[in-house]
């Protein structure tokens, strides 16, 4: 069941998601890693990060809230140790890259270009701008069209895909900037901001009090987000994502207007989830009598009236 | 007090010294350095329930999961359901391996592990492991002296057989807050040679704390391993340390996925090669070497850690 990253044909449309999967690795023991669309890896910045103490994670209904604070190795280590070794493995990278400000996006992606066994940029633009006492790129239209801009000069090849904050009036208008300024994709959407306080100490959970809500929870969210950006730029490829658990919630994501998704949460709790998703899917779609998933994206944005099983030899 | 157990209660801690140091000069053989193997994620089905005082000792039939684990690895259990609201998984030492058949001891602590509980003989549930890494052996003929804070004597039962077999003295502490929240009292004592016991009201052993007994059996440990609440962990720790001990300990860091992904159950801790980072506890750990733990920076960000200034520059 192929699918496309920007003009790159990769074997399904189910991918990991990031900051859910490391650099690929660890989920080896568990999936086919070749099998997937491609492995997301973990936001890298420049710089290695300790990222924040603990406690990190707090499990909500249906969900979790995090802050981790993209503790990683930087993208010196990243490229001497982890995309080599899935390169190796024969797996696809769609690599996500954070920074806070235009040009360690632009450095990043430039250390990038060329790398074996990358496919695609994910440009997570979830990150505080320092720049602009700290408002986050992906709240900013224009902040967010610099930092996209940045990345295509910087490598003009490569698929990139800008990855969405949900917590945004219009992000509609914010796929614009990032598709004008040579996005060839959007990537929605990233966490919801949220916040858990614990009734013994009388404190937030998290140490850095607020982080991102992820799993079903967010899911019809996420699926608004899509539809959303699929009616406004119908031609724009949507990775979607957020709470995905199973193959009926990719197929939503699907019809809604994604061309591929990617499975995070879920990971957490089943480590073969994104294999077993691209199986559950593949069944979907056929049952609903799609051959390729391609026919699938944005079905349900057709006019009502025509219910019923879709019938492609119809 | 040792009625209540079925133990004998060490009265002569000095004798039992002795002991142990007699059993020192036992000869070892070598201890073969077991390659660990890659966790396996089974549909595993619960052969046998067992109430153990507060808690209850489920023994899985999960093949392939028990063939080289060792005591200190762990196994998470999903929770739920196939429509379950709560996401992350369960994580449990391995209280016992008997072919196909591994065994944890489950404590209510919420809603996951109420719903675990509730399985019976027959249910079958999503497992993973053996994870972590799995408690060194002591210096070749070392007394080992274990200390758990109640279930965590979980993995010790199978730690203590191994440190039998390799010709080992052992002794316990068993500490809890209550006699019915200890763990591993009966099947410890033909195992060791001194079971200790305390409990914090008095309903069994010694009223107060493991760390209020380990400045009597410490002189005659050649390696401490504890494994329990982390304020228990530092505190054994310390006493070790004073001692010139070494000490192993296996920490409870809150996790979500238990297999390295999340980087949610993270600790302070210092590297081989003297810089300190937060490495994960399920992959890294659960056991430590305690003397590389930075327990008084848990919780915290301390400004020497390896990417500390990249925090500060960007938050």
């Amino acid at each position: 069941m192929r699918a496309r990253l920007g003009a790159t044909t990769i074997p399904s449309p189910v991918l990991t998601a990031s900051g859910c999967a490391a650099a690929g690795r660890e989920l080896d023991p568990f999936l086919d890693l070749t099998a997937l669309g491609a492995v997301v890896t973990k936001s890298v910045q420049l710089r290695a990060r300790s990222g924040r103490p603990t406690p990190r994670m707090a499990e909500t209904p249906s969900g979790m809230l995090n802050s981790i604070g993209l503790q990683g190795p930087g993208i010196d280590a990243f490229l001497a140790k982890d995309l080599p070794w899935l390169a190796a493995r024969g797996a696809r990278a769609m690599v996500s890259i954070a920074g806070g400000a235009v040009e360690e996006y632009a450095e990043l992606a430039s250390r990038l270009r060329g790398a074996a066994g990358l496919v695609a940029v994910e440009v997570n633009i979830s990150c505080p701008n320092v720049e602009s006492r700290g408002e986050v790129f992906a709240c900013d239209p224009a902040a967010a069209s610099a930092v996209l801009a940045a990345v295509r000069a910087a490598d003009p090849g490569v698929p990139v895909y800008a990855k969405l904050s949900p917590d945004v009036t219009d992000i509609v208008s914010v796929a614009r900037a990032c598709v004008d300024s040579g996005a060839d994709g959007i990537s929605a959407i990233n966490t919801l901001l949220g916040l858990v306080i614990d009734t013994d100490t009388l404190r937030p959970v998290l140490a850095a009090e607020t982080g991102g809500l992820s799993g079903p929870a967010i899911r019809p969210v996420a699926l608004r987000c899509v539809w959303q950006i699929h009616r406004a730029l119908p031609n724009t490829p949507i990775l979607g994502m957020g709470g995905i658990t199973n193959g009926a919630d990719a197929l939503q994501f699907i019809l809604a207007g994604a061309s591929a998704v990617s499975v995070g949460t879920a990971v957490f709790g089943d480590p073969n989830a994104p294999e077993r998703i691209g199986r559950e899917l593949a069944g979907a779609l056929a049952g609903k009598g799609f051959s390729r998933c391609s026919d699938a994206i944005g079905y349900a944005h057709r006019a009502p009236g025509r219910t019923g099983v879709h019938r492609v030899d119809a | 007090m040792s009625r209540t157990w079925g133990i004998t209660q060490a009265v002569d801690l000095a004798e039992a010294q002795q002991r142990m140091t007699a059993m020192m000069s036992i000869p070892l053989p070598p201890v073969p350095n077991v390659k660990l193997l890659k966790p396996v994620q089974v549909r595993a089905q619960i052969v046998h329930v067992r109430a153990a005082g507060a808690y209850r000792e489920l023994a899985l039939h999960a093949p392939g999961v028990g063939v080289d684990a060792r005591p200190g690895q762990f196994v998470t259990l999903g929770v739920g359901g196939e429509s379950s609201a709560l996401l992350l998984r369960r994580a449990f030492a391995l209280s016992g391996v008997d072919g196909n058949v591994v065994s944890v001891v489950v404590a209510a602590h919420g809603p996951g592990t109420r719903w675990i509980l509730e399985r019976g003989a027959g249910d079958v549930m999503d497992l993973i492991g053996p994870l972590g890494r799995p408690f060194p052996e002591p210096p070749p003929g070392g007394a080992a002296l274990l200390v758990a804070g109640g279930y965590g004597a979980a993995p010790f039962v199978g730690l203590a057989q191994r440190l039998n077999a390799a010709g080992h003295a052992v002794a316990a502490v068993l500490g809890a807050a209550t006699a019915d929240r200890l763990y591993a009292v009966h099947d410890l004592a033909p195992l060791t040679q001194v079971v200790s016991v305390t409990t914090e009201d008095g309903s069994a052993g010694r009223t107060g704390r493991v760390t209020d007994v380990l400045p009597e059996l410490l002189p005659g440990a050649s390696a401490v391993y504890a494994c329990g609440p982390m304020p228990m962990l530092r505190a054994v720790a310390a006493q070790a340390a004073a001692c010139g001990l070494p000490c192993h300990v296996s920490v409870e860091e809150a996790m979500a996925c238990g297999i390295g992904v999340c980087m949610t159950c993270v600790l302070p801790v210092i590297g081989d090669d003297g810089t300190s980072a937060f490495v994960r506890s399920c992959v890294d750990g659960p056991v430590f070497d305690a003397a590389k733990v930075r327990f008084d920076d848990i919780g915290r960000l301390p400004g020497d850690l390896h990417g500390a200034g990249a925090m500060r520059a960007n938050t």
